[in-house]
C-alpha cells in the first residue's frame, strides 16, 4: 500500500499519525496517509519568505517554462509517490476510487490542471493586464507607457486548504509558482493524489521542492495553515464563505449558485438552448460550483422544466469506470439520503413542482456511499426556498421571474450567463454587482475562458498595487 | 526457588489487587452507612436491589451498581455530597462543563490535595526539583486544577505563579468561530506567561495544556529564546490532544531534544474533576512516543470495556471505552463511562495494575465535542 509522507519544505516527515484513503464503496484502503499536526505547520511557516527568496533565483518566464514542462510531466510520467510510484493511469483510478468521481471525468479535470500549466504566459497576462512580470519580481518598474508602477507581494507564500470532493478547483492555485510564491497545501483527507502528483510534477520539472509544503490532517492543521499564512484559499459551504467574509487574507471558495438568465427577447425560442442548459446542469457531475442550479425566466418555464426533466430524469447511476458514468458518488455514508430529504422538504412547498418525479427514485444506495440522480424542479417565484439552492449533484431549479426583477432576486450568482440581445438588459446585467463572471449569450455556465479571473484575479489577491516615487537622481541612475 | 521477574510482577498484581478489594470494602462502608454517607448515597441505597454493606466484598462486585451518570452531579443542593463526618470542614466546590446549561460540580475536601500529593510522588526530582518554583498556565475559576497544582508546589516546596484562562469563553468563541478572538485570547496568556517566566523567579517546573505549551514555545522562539532558557525543566500536561505525534513535535522541535539533550521533561496526565490523575508509563522515542496511563490505584480505577458491555474488560492491546471508579473516602463513583476511549495496557512493575493507551475522544460522541478547549 502507498504511503504518502507530510512534506515539509520539499522534505518528507512521517507522521506517528496516520489516516487511510479507503476505496468509495468497498473501504478497500489505498494509502495510508501521515497527518501533520497544527503546530507543525505554525512552526514551518517562518521559514516562509525562503520559498518566495528561492523562486526570486529564477525568473517568472523560467518558472512559467517549468511549469510548462510540469504538464508533460502531470500528464505522462510515472511519478514518485510516497513509498511508491503512480503512473497516469493509476492516478486516475486512485482519484476515482476515494472520490467516486467517474474516472473519465478524473481524466478531464487532469486535462483542465495541465491545460492550466502549459498556457500559464497567457493566463498571467490577461491576470496582470499585460504587466511585465519582471515588475511582480522587482515589486516596481516602469511601464511601456513610461509610467513607475509598484506591486507589493502580500505574502511569500499561498496558502490552501484543498476540498475532497472537487479535483477541477486546483486550477486556482496553480499559478502561485510562477509568480514566484511558495505553496503550502493542506490535500483533502479522500483526495490528497492531484496536491502531490502536481508536486512531483513540478519537482520533476527543475522547480525546487523546498518551495512547496503538503500537510495533510485534521482541522486543527487547516486552521494552523490559514492563520499563519498571510494569504489563503479556502474551499466550504456557505457557512465557511461567512466565517471568513471580509477577511482580507482570505479567498473562500463554495456553492457558486451559477445561473442561466433567459431573457424575454429570447425565452420563445428556449428550445434552441436546451443543450446549454442541460450541459451547465450535468457536466462534472454537477459537482462544480460553476454548475448551473437555476434557470431563471418571465415564461415558458414549466416546459423548460419537463424538457430539462425528461433530459436529465431517467440518468442513473453506472459504475465509475464506465465512460458513461455522468454522476459522483456521495462517499460519506448516508449523505446522499440526508441531502434527498433536505430536497423532498423543499420540493413539498407550495408553488413548487418536482418534475423528475416520475423517473423513478433518486436515492440509489450502495454498500458504503449513495448517489442522487438528476433533480429538475419548477419554481413558480423566487420566493420558493429552492430557487437558491444549490447541491452536489447535477440539480437546478427552473424559477419563473419577471425580467425586471430577476437580476436582484438571483442573489449572489458565481456565473451568470444570460440568454439576450437587449442593449439594455446587458448593461444592467453588467452593472449587477451579485453576478461575478458574466457570460452573454448562449455560453454553458462551465465553460470557463481561463484568460479570465475566477471569483476574484489572484494577482490583486496576492499582490497590492501601491504608489512608489524615486527622486529623480534614481531615475537617472536607473536608465 | 529465586523469584524470577515475572514472579515479582505477578506477586505485585497480586498484592494491588488485594489492597483494591480491601479498600473498595472500606470506602462503600464508609459512604453507605449512616453515620458517614453522604445524603445522595444514603438515599440511593434504597433503589438498589443488594446492600451496599453486606454485599460488596470485593472490587468485582462493584458492578453491581448501575453506572454512575454524570447528570446526578448537575443541580443543587451541593450538600447532598457532602459526607456527613465532613459537615464541619471546609469544603470546596469544583466545576467541570458548563459552557451552556447547568455545570456538574463536586464537593471536595482534601482528595484533590491527596490526589495531588500522590502525583508528586511519581515527578523525577532532576526534573522537578524540591523547591523549585511553578508556572501553572491553564483554567482556575470554578476547576480544581489551579489549587491543586498550587497544593503541588507547596508540597514540593516551591510557589505557584498563575496564569488565568476561561475555558469555557474559549469553548464559546469556537463555536462563534471568532477566532481572531481566540487567538488574541491565547495570546494574552502567552504574553502574561512570558513575562512571569522572564521576571527572575526561579520557575523550573510548569502545568499547561498542550495548546498553550505549544503557543509559549513558538512565542518563545519567535522571540528568540527557547523555553530551557526561561529555567522550566520539568512540565506536567493533560488532555485528548495529547497524542504521541503532538508529544514528538513538542520533544523533537518545541524542546529541542529528548530530556537528556533538551533537559526538559514532559510528562502526560489524564484525568478529569471527577478522579484524581492518572500518570503515564515515561514517554520515549523508542517507543513512538506511546502514552499509557495508570490511575492512582486504588483511589481510583480506569478499565477499558467492550463497548456494548460496560462490565466486560476487552483484552489488552484491544480497543474499548474507558471506564472510571472513584473511591475515595470523600467521593464515591461506582463506574462511569468517560467521553473517551483507548487501549487495554498491561501492568508493569510501577504501576501493577491495568493501564489505558490512545486515549481519544469515543468515536461515537467525538463529532459531537469540541476538543481542544484550552
Amino acid at each position: 500500500m502507498l504511503d504518502i509522507p507530510v512534506i515539509r519544505w520539499g522534505k518528507p516527515y512521517e507522521s506517528l499519525e496516520k489516516t487511510e484513503v479507503v476505496h468509495f464503496n468497498t473501504g478497500e484502503p489505498i494509502a495510508s496517509v501521515s497527518a501533520a499536526n497544527g503546530g507543525l505547520v505554525s512552526r514551518d511557516m517562518r521559514k516562509a519568505q525562503q520559498a518566495r527568496n528561492r523562486l526570486r533565483e529564477f525568473s517568472c518566464e523560467d518558472l512559467i517554462a517549468k511549469v510548462g514542462k510540469a504538464a508533460d510531466c502531470f500528464e505522462n510520467d510515472t511519478l514518485t509517490l510516497g513509498n511508491g510510484t503512480q503512473s497516469p493511469d493509476e492516478f486516475v483510478h486512485h482519484q476515482s476510487a476515494s472520490t467516486g468521481l467517474p474516472e473519465h471525468m478524473c481524466r478531464s479535470n487532469m486535462a483542465k490542471n495541465c491545460f492550466v500549466m502549459r498556457n500559464m504566459t497567457e493566463i498571467l497576462d490577461c491576470l496582470t493586464r499585460g504587466l511585465d512580470l519582471g515588475i511582480l519580481t522587482n515589486g516596481y518598474g516602469t511601464e511601456s507607457r513610461g509610467v513607475i508602477v509598484s506591486y507589493q507581494a502580500q505574502t511569500p507564500v499561498l496558502g490552501a486548504v484543498l476540498p475532497s470532493n472537487s479535483p477541477g478547483v486546483h486550477t486556482l492555485w496553480l499559478p502561485a509558482i510562477p509568480l514566484q510564491m511558495g505553496l503550502v497545501l493542506k490535500p483533502g483527507s479522500q483526495e490528497p493524489w492531484t496536491a502531490y502528483r502536481v508536486a512531483a510534477a513540478f519537482e520533476a520539472a527543475g522547480i525546487p521542492p523546498e518551495v512547496i509544503s503538503l500537510y495533510p490532517g485534521g482541522h486543527d492543521v487547516g486552521s494552523a495553515l490559514m492563520t499563519s499564512c498571510d494569504r489563503s484559499m479556502i474551499f466550504g459551504s456557505q457557512k465557511t464563505i461567512d466565517q471568513y467574509a471580509g477577511n482580507p487574507g482570505v479567498q473562500v471558495h463554495g456553492p457558486g449558485f451559477s445561473k442561466i438568465f433567459l431573457g424575454d427577447d429570447c425565452v420563445d425560442r428556449w428550445e434552441e438552448y436546451i443543450d446549454v442548459m442541460a450541459e451547465s446542469i450535468y457536466i462534472n457531475g454537477g459537482r462544480s460550483c460553476i454548475n448551473c442550479s437555476g434557470i431563471w425566466a418571465s415564461r415558458h418555464t414549466k416546459e423548460i422544466a419537463q424538457a430539462l426533466a425528461e433530459r436529465l430524469g431517467p440518468i442513473d447511476a453506472l459504475p465509475p469506470d464506465d465512460p458513461k458514468a455522468g454522476l459522483a458518488a456521495f462517499t460519506v455514508p448516508g449523505m446522499g439520503k440526508a441531502v434527498w430529504d433536505m430536497i423532498k422538504q423543499d420540493l413539498e412547498a407550495d408553488g413548487v413542482t418536482d418534475c423528475t418525479a416520475e423517473y423513478g427514485d433518486r436515492v440509489v444506495e450502495l454498500e458504503r456511499a449513495s448517489y442522487l440522480r438528476p433533480v429538475i424542479a419548477h419554481a413558480s417565484s423566487p420566493e420558493c426556498e429552492i430557487a437558491n439552492k444549490e447541491f452536489m449533484f447535477p440539480f437546478a431549479t427552473v424559477v419563473e421571474c419577471p425580467q425586471a426583477k430577476m437580476i436582484k432576486a438571483a442573489g449572489p450568482t458565481l456565473v451568470g450567463t444570460a440568454i439576450t440581445d437587449d442593449p439594455n438588459w446587458i448593461d444592467q446585467l453588467l452593472s449587477a454587482t451579485n453576478i461575478d463572471r458574466l457570460n452573454v449569450g448562449p455560453v454553458p455556465t462551465n465553460r470557463l475562458n481561463w484568460l479570465q479571473p475566477h471569483e476574484g484575479n489572484i494577482i490583486d489577491f496576492l499582490f497590492r498595487s501601491r504608489a512608489y516615487q524615486v527622486a529623480e537622481n534614481k531615475v537617472a541612475a536607473m536608465a | 526457588m529465586t523469584n524470577t521477574p515475572n514472579n515479582d510482577l505477578d506477586s505485585a498484581i497480586a498484592t494491588a489487587k488485594k489492597q483494591l478489594d480491601q479498600h473498595t470494602v472500606e470506602i462503600v462502608q464508609r459512604h453507605f452507612h449512616e453515620s458517614t454517607g453522604c445524603p445522595f448515597w444514603l438515599q440511593k441505597k434504597s433503589e438498589l436491589n443488594f446492600d451496599p454493606l453486606t454485599e460488596v466484598k470485593c472490587y468485582d462486585d462493584l458492578k453491581k451498581f448501575p453506572l454512575f451518570e454524570d447528570d446526578w452531579l448537575r443541580g443543587g443542593p451541593v450538600e447532598r455530597w457532602r459526607m456527613k463526618d465532613h459537615a464541619d470542614r471546609p469544603t470546596y466546590v469544583f466545576e467541570t462543563g458548563g459552557t451552556t446549561g447547568v455545570p456538574k460540580s463536586r464537593v471536595v475536601v482534601d482528595d484533590f490535595r491527596t490526589d495531588y500529593e500522590v502525583f508528586s510522588h511519581t515527578l523525577p526530582d532532576e526534573y522537578f526539583p524540591r523547591g523549585g518554583n511553578w508556572l501553572m498556565l491553564g483554567p482556575s475559576g470554578p476547576r480544581r486544577l489551579r489549587l491543586a497544582v498550587e497544593h503541588l508546589a507547596q508540597y514540593r516546596g516551591g510557589i505557584s505563579f498563575c496564569i488565568d484562562l476561561d475555558p469555557r469563553w474559549v469553548v464559546k468563541l469556537i463555536k462563534k468561530g471568532w477566532m481572531d478572538h481566540l487567538e488574541e485570547y491565547k495570546k494574552h496568556c502567552i504574553d502574561q506567561a512570558i513575562t512571569i517566566l522572564t521576571a527572575n523567579h526561579n520557575i523550573k517546573c510548569m502545568f499547561g495544556t498542550p495548546k498553550l505549551i505549544e503557543s509559549l514555545c513558538l512565542e518563545l522562539e519567535e522571540r528568540d529564546m527557547t523555553l530551557a532558557e526561561t529555567g522550566v525543566t520539568g512540565i506536567f500536561s493533560g488532555g485528548t490532544e495529547f497524542t504521541p505525534q503532538w508529544t514528538r513535535y513538542c520533544v523533537e522541535e518545541l524542546f529541542g531534544g529528548p530530556p537528556e539533550e533538551s533537559g526538559i521533561y514532559m510528562t502526560p496526565t489524564y484525568g478529569n474533576t471527577l478522579m484524581g490523575l492518572a500518570c503515564s508509563k515515561p514517554v520515549t522515542a523508542e517507543e513512538k512516543y506511546k502514552i499509557s496511563y495508570y490511575a492512582p490505584q486504588p483511589r481510583a480505577v480506569t478499565e477499558v470495556m467492550e463497548f456494548d458491555d460496560s462490565n466486560q474488560a476487552v483484552g489488552y492491546g484491544e480497543t474499548g471505552r474507558v471506564k472510571l471508579t472513584t473511591l475515595t473516602p470523600e467521593f464515591f463513583v461506582p463506574g462511569f463511562l468517560e467521553r473517551d476511549e483507548g487501549e487495554r495496557e498491561k501492568p508493569f512493575d510501577k504501576f501493577p495494575w491495568d493501564g489505558v493507551s490512545g486515549v481519544r475522544p469515543y468515536h461515537k460522541l467525538a463529532s459531537a465535542t469540541t476538543v481542544g478547549v484550552y
